[in-house]
């Protein structure tokens, strides 16, 4: 299989620990991935918000593009990314009136064919594959882990198509693949507030937080998430979730990729976890990892 | 919220309205029978002044001034949870987005005003870069919206680690993105 990446924007500034750990994992893993050339942003909430064309002829754009590659499909690390481009395939199958306007808002064919895959799911299928064994270098037994899956990656299933919407399993496979534990706790599919964090910001301080209060109280050390967005709302928005709340909670926040890399034997520096607002390294030593 | 008015007899709706809200979100509106769901769900209902069942209720009564002044849509965070889980597999998120479009339209954006400000500096932004230029984004949402400070305090730390640049991304496509813009809007004019 080979891929066509969509990074996607947060990748290039406040994700870019996730565009790093992302490219470290897929190259020992030998997933063959390659920028789409000029790609363009997917449009995210406020496409859809302002126009349903438009929130579709954007995501088409980069498909398009991919499908000049040669590629067996792509592959968006952000959860948001991966949704626009998804519901764009599935809008375009939906609707001939709709295809039709896409089509010629582009200025060029698309059947809305091109198959969209999340960075999970591509980890997935090379843990089946079992592309990991033999690869694992840092032990991390007793590095408890909350998977947080957040709203776009399993929502609506008719359309992303994941295990189980109300208690999906893949992120917890990862974890438990890389030798650390899963915990069980119940926030794992609520909203962080999402791009409410920019013009609501109080419910987003209200919401992140109430994850990070569960996640605190089912012994997690660390988090684990695969959107951006939901990185910065409980990563760098941390702080003021304290203020907000009057907890203190200094949880970390890695991205499965970075756990990941941490698992192959990649330094801290090299995944970008200095990058993070809330330190990893004092809570990694804490459940005995050697970092 | 009653379906009544103050004289007590029931207040008569737009009956084109249910029609063209179903027509814009693709979705079922009048198979909805109110079971409540949606609102039991929704993570943001605390902060909305009326429920997404009740949106709903109105938009089947035709009661469109109701519906269009409410935040309810604004608030929404699009997390899919009440679709996901709506027996009746409307498209709530989709009513969500019809809903803004209309009210941005008749100019009913005023309660709360920061989210329209948002999206439209959002699209405006990718139209100027053709990749999200997210220094612009905040600086350009600051100046509308009169939140000046928002977010200030992060710039010195996402500066100092690479999170934030102040340089636009460079794009060739960018060019693209402003052409797709303009189609757009042709093509929902005609």
């Amino acid at each position: 299989m080979k891929y066509a990446f969509y990074p996607g924007c947060s990748l290039d500034s406040s994700a870019r620990e996730y565009r790093e750990s992302t490219e470290i994992v897929a190259g020992d893993l030998g997933i063959e991935m390659e920028e789409i050339p000029e790609w363009i942003c997917c449009g995210s909430t406020p496409a859809h918000m302002a126009s349903k064309l438009l929130s579709v002829t954007l995501p088409a754009y980069n498909l398009v593009r991919a499908r000049a590659m040669g590629v067996d499909g792509v592959v968006a690390p952000c959860a948001s990314c991966y949704s626009r481009l998804k519901t764009a395939n599935y809008r375009i199958a939906q609707s001939d009136d709709l295809k039709d306007k896409v089509e010629r808002a582009l200025g060029e064919p698309y059947e809305g064919d091109v198959p969209v895959y999340h960075v999970l799911e591509v980890l997935a299928m090379a843990l089946d594959e079992g592309r990991l064994e033999g690869k694992l270098q840092t032990n991390l037994a007793g590095l408890k882990v909350a998977g947080y899956y957040g709203c776009l990656l399993v929502r609506p299933p008719e359309i992303t198509g994941f295990d189980d919407a109300e208690d999906p399993q893949f992120l917890d496979r990862v974890t438990r693949a890389i030798g650390a534990e899963p915990v069980e706790w119940r926030h794992k599919v609520e909203c962080c507030g999402a791009a409410l964090a920019f013009t609501q910001t109080d419910v987003v301080l209200k919401l992140s937080g109430e994850i990070l209060e569960d996640a605190q109280y089912s012994g997690a050390h660390v988090i684990s998430v695969a959107c951006p967005l939901c990185h910065s709302n409980l990563d760098l928005r941390q702080r003021d979730i304290e203020k907000y709340t009057g907890i203190n909670l200094e949880i970390p926040v890695l991205y499965v990729t970075e756990l990941l890399g941490l698992a192959l034997g990649h330094s801290a520096g090299e995944l970008g976890l200095k990058k993070h607002s809330i330190n990893p390294i004092p809570a990694l030593k804490r459940a005995g990892v050697k970092v | 919220m009653s379906d009544y008015d103050e004289a007590g007899s029931q207040k008569t709706g737009d009956p084109d309205f249910l029609d063209g809200i179903e027509s814009m979100s693709g979705t079922s509106v009048r198979t909805c029978y109110q079971c409540g769901k949606c609102s039991a769900g929704c993570p943001v209902a605390y902060a909305m002044d009326l429920l997404p069942s009740q949106v709903m209720r109105l938009c089947q009564l035709g009661l469109k001034e109701e519906v269009l002044s409410s935040s309810t849509f604004w608030v929404c965070a699009s997390c899919e949870t009440c679709a996901t889980r709506c027996p009746r597999e409307i498209e709530i998120v989709s009513v969500m987005d019809a809903l803004r479009q209309w009210a941005t339209r008749e100019g009913f954006v005023d309660r709360p005003r920061e989210v329209p400000i948002f999206v439209s500096t959002f699209i405006k932004n990718l139209g100027w870069f053709g990749r999200l230029y997210e220094a612009a984004l905040v600086g350009v949402y600051n100046l509308r919206s009169g939140h000046l400070a928002k977010d200030m305090d992060k710039a010195p730390e996402m500066l100092l680690k690479g999170k934030i640049s102040i340089w636009p991304p460079k794009v060739r496509g960018r060019g693209e993105v402003r052409n797709i813009i303009k189609r757009v809007r042709e093509i929902e004019k005609e």
